[in-house]
């Protein structure tokens, strides 16, 4: 699946988006960003506070707890500061 | 086209004309436009990030719920990214109703829930040239659209 960051979390990331291939323990939302959080120093800056985390499925806002399963695109952000 | 999500400025005064172009049956259009402020002077410039497709997508649904609550006769929503000064426009909103409280109602709505649910994030360059960096999301953005949420 595809995965896109935002704002400071693609900056501490190092990129805008990439290729991932989680493995199949890795279920819901929550899983993957504590996945993607044991990466390396960077995504671990990223993903310190997962609560303040926002998370969209193929575009569409997605609590923690949402199984991954099946999304093409998954996108993590800051909390939202349009407007 | 109801929804615009662009770099370019616009004309709000021109928009809001737009909805009421040729027709008898409004008699109230609520025109919202938010700007850039200078902080003080501080701030030189704003950069706003956006999720394309995404941002789009979620002023439709914000968008689509408003028409669904008040008895609109017309939407228009702008809302710009990119680089942005001081006193320049960020976003707008336009209702239009037969009456004012369905436009004035639906604005804000519009306004409470598209801070809240749409994938924009600003960011702050001081007018000393410096990176202030990314702006926090205020905890009453948040109350503001949960106050329309519905028992």
């Amino acid at each position: 699946m595809k995965a896109r960051y935002f704002a400071w979390v693609r900056e501490r990331v190092g990129k805008a988006e990439e290729e991932i291939d989680p493995p199949a323990e890795i279920v819901t939302v929550a899983d993957l960003i504590a996945w993607l959080g044991r990466r390396d120093e960077g995504y671990a800056h990223a993903f310190e506070n997962p609560k303040i985390i926002r998370a969209a499925l193929d575009r569409a806002h997605v609590k923690p707890e949402a199984a991954i399963a099946g999304a093409r695109e998954i996108a993590f952000f800051p909390p939202m500061t349009g407007g | 086209m109801e929804i615009s999500v662009q770099r370019e400025d616009f004309d709000a005064a021109a928009e809001a004309r737009r909805l009421t172009q040729g027709r008898g049956d409004i008699g109230a259009v609520v025109t919202f436009v938010g700007l850039c402020r200078d902080e003080d002077g501080q701030l030189s410039t704003l950069e706003i990030e956006h999720y394309p497709g995404m941002a789009e997508g979620e002023i439709a649904a914000v968008a689509a719920e408003a028409h669904a609550r008040w008895p609109l006769k017309g939407l228009r929503i702008i809302h710009r990214f990119g680089e942005i000064g001081p006193g320049e426009q960020i976003v707008m909103v336009a209702t239009a109703s037969t009456h004012r409280g369905a436009a004035f109602a639906a604005a804000e709505f519009l306004m409470d829930y598209l801070k809240a649910r749409a994938p924009f994030w600003k960011r702050a360059r001081r007018a000393d040239g410096t990176v202030e960096g990314w702006v926090e999301a205020k905890e009453t953005d948040e109350a503001s659209a949960a106050r329309w949420s519905r028992a």
